[in-house]
């Protein structure tokens, strides 16, 4: 039931933003968090709940790069 | 930098103490099939569900409640879809909705101001059912309510909040190694909750997220804490989640729900485990009286070990003979966040 989405936000009206999601353009509530547009979102159940910070395939790089130096500490 | 083959090999060829990490988050259990994970990993790793989903821990007297409403003339239950073939002790909404009950499926709690506002007449009741990631949707709900002055939408609760959950798991099931923590729930909690829970239970506490690399990751990481005796938060999904999560949610959370003792399907009551209104808003209550509910287990239903992670859903004797989600005798086939759903839909059964 927590299934969230990320997309990019294209145009803001208060309360509400259109949001791009796959190729969809979807309303969303950004009442909980301080975006502006062009910033992505992830977004559940019509709101957005938190600004992304960095790209995901980038975040999955820089995991394994942290792993190794961990790892390296250990050893 | 570590490579994504090296790290496979290692854990596909671990061969230290066994370990078994219990992921709480429904959308992690279907992503760790999606991605082939468990093939990935060496026998000694196991990776085993608790109670990652809040359709699944839901009273069945809260189902029962519902269907009574959504049968009263000029009321009208709004719900997500996932509640919908919940059983209460006799029906679930699918089955009062097709004996004439008004049930209509929402896609977010906020478009019940737009049903509400369209039909004065009607009286709407939603089913608040969720972790903190829903919670401040149902708050923002709350908001709008007050807002709009709309007399005829008000809320049933069954509010969950995870670290209640995490401790009784810690406290009561000793063969518990370490947890993946949820996602979208840390990113409204934040990371910094866990580090306290890591040094109270001595376990590793990683956040990951839904991606097969988050995940494998988070594996990793949880595996190398305990090969060096380790026990620490580690948060793993830094694009989302902070170490304090999300203020303005937290804020407006608290500003309408207070914490609560919870009844668990399943489990039973876990003290502190839930949010209800607070006194000042009871107005929009719809008659939640968690702390009171009751459940009736069906014979031969193992829900409750599969929630707790004792079991794994395969082993229930009801698991795809008598228990399927087409006629599910157990909440954690119905959902498709529900552990034995999940299990189903991915496994030969």
């Amino acid at each position: 039931m927590c299934v969230a989405v990320p997309g990019k936000i294209v145009e803001i009206n208060g309360d509400t933003a259109k949001v791009y999601i796959l190729g969809n353009i979807c309303e969303t509530n950004i009442k909980l968090v301080s975006a502006k547009i062009g910033d992505y979102v992830l977004i559940h159940a019509g709101c957005a709940i938190e600004v992304l910070k960095k790209d995901m395939a980038e975040e999955i790089l820089s995991l394994f790069n942290d792993l190794e130096e961990e790892q390296n500490e250990d050893s | 930098m570590k490579t994504l083959e090296t790290i496979k090999k290692e854990l596909k060829e671990y061969d230290g103490k066994n370990i078994k990490i219990m992921e709480v988050c429904g959308t992690h259990t279907s992503s760790i099939f999606k991605n082939g994970i468990r093939s990935l990993l060496s026998p000694r790793i196991q990776l085993i569900s608790g109670p990652g989903c809040p359709v699944c821990v839901t009273a069945s007297s809260y189902i029962d409640r519902l269907v009574e409403y959504s049968l009263k003339d000029n009321h009208c239950v709004l719900t997500f879809g996932d509640m919908m073939k919940v059983k209460g002790s006799k029906l679930t909404l699918t089955e009062a909705k097709a004996m004439g009950g008004n049930v209509k499926i929402l896609y977010s709690p906020l478009g019940a101001i737009k049903a509400a506002m369209k039909n004065p007449d009607t009286q709407f009741v939603f089913a608040a059912v969720g972790f903190e990631t829903t919670i401040p949707i149902y708050a923002l709900l709350i908001e709008e309510i007050i807002k709009n002055n709309i007399k005829n939408l008000r809320i049933m609760t069954s509010l969950k909040t995870i670290i209640p959950a995490i401790s009784y798991i810690c406290v009561n099931e000793k063969k518990i190694d370490a947890f993946l923590c949820p996602g979208h729930v840390s990113v409204i909690i934040g990371s910094s909750v866990y580090s306290e829970m890591a040094s109270k239970y001595r376990k590793p506490f990683v956040i990951g997220g839904f991606e097969g690399g988050h995940i494998i990751a988070a594996v990793y990481e949880i595996v190398r804490q305990i090969s060096n005796n380790e026990y620490s938060m580690k948060n793993m999904y830094q694009s989302a989640v902070s170490s304090e999560g999300n203020e303005k949610a937290k804020a407006l959370i608290y500003k309408y729900f207070e914490a609560a003792d919870d009844y668990w399907r399943g489990i039973g009551i876990i003290e502190g485990s839930g949010l209800r209104l607070k006194a000042e808003y009871k107005d929009f209550d719809a008659g939640s009286t968690s702390s009171e509910d009751v459940d009736i287990t069906p014979a031969g239903c193992k829900c409750t070990d599969v929630i707790l992670g004792r079991i794994a859903p395969v082993e229930c004797p009801l698991f795809g003979k008598a228990c399927t989600p087409l006629n599910a005798v157990g909440a954690c086939m119905v959902s498709s966040e529900g552990a034995c759903g999940i299990w189903y839909r991915n496994c030969e059964v």
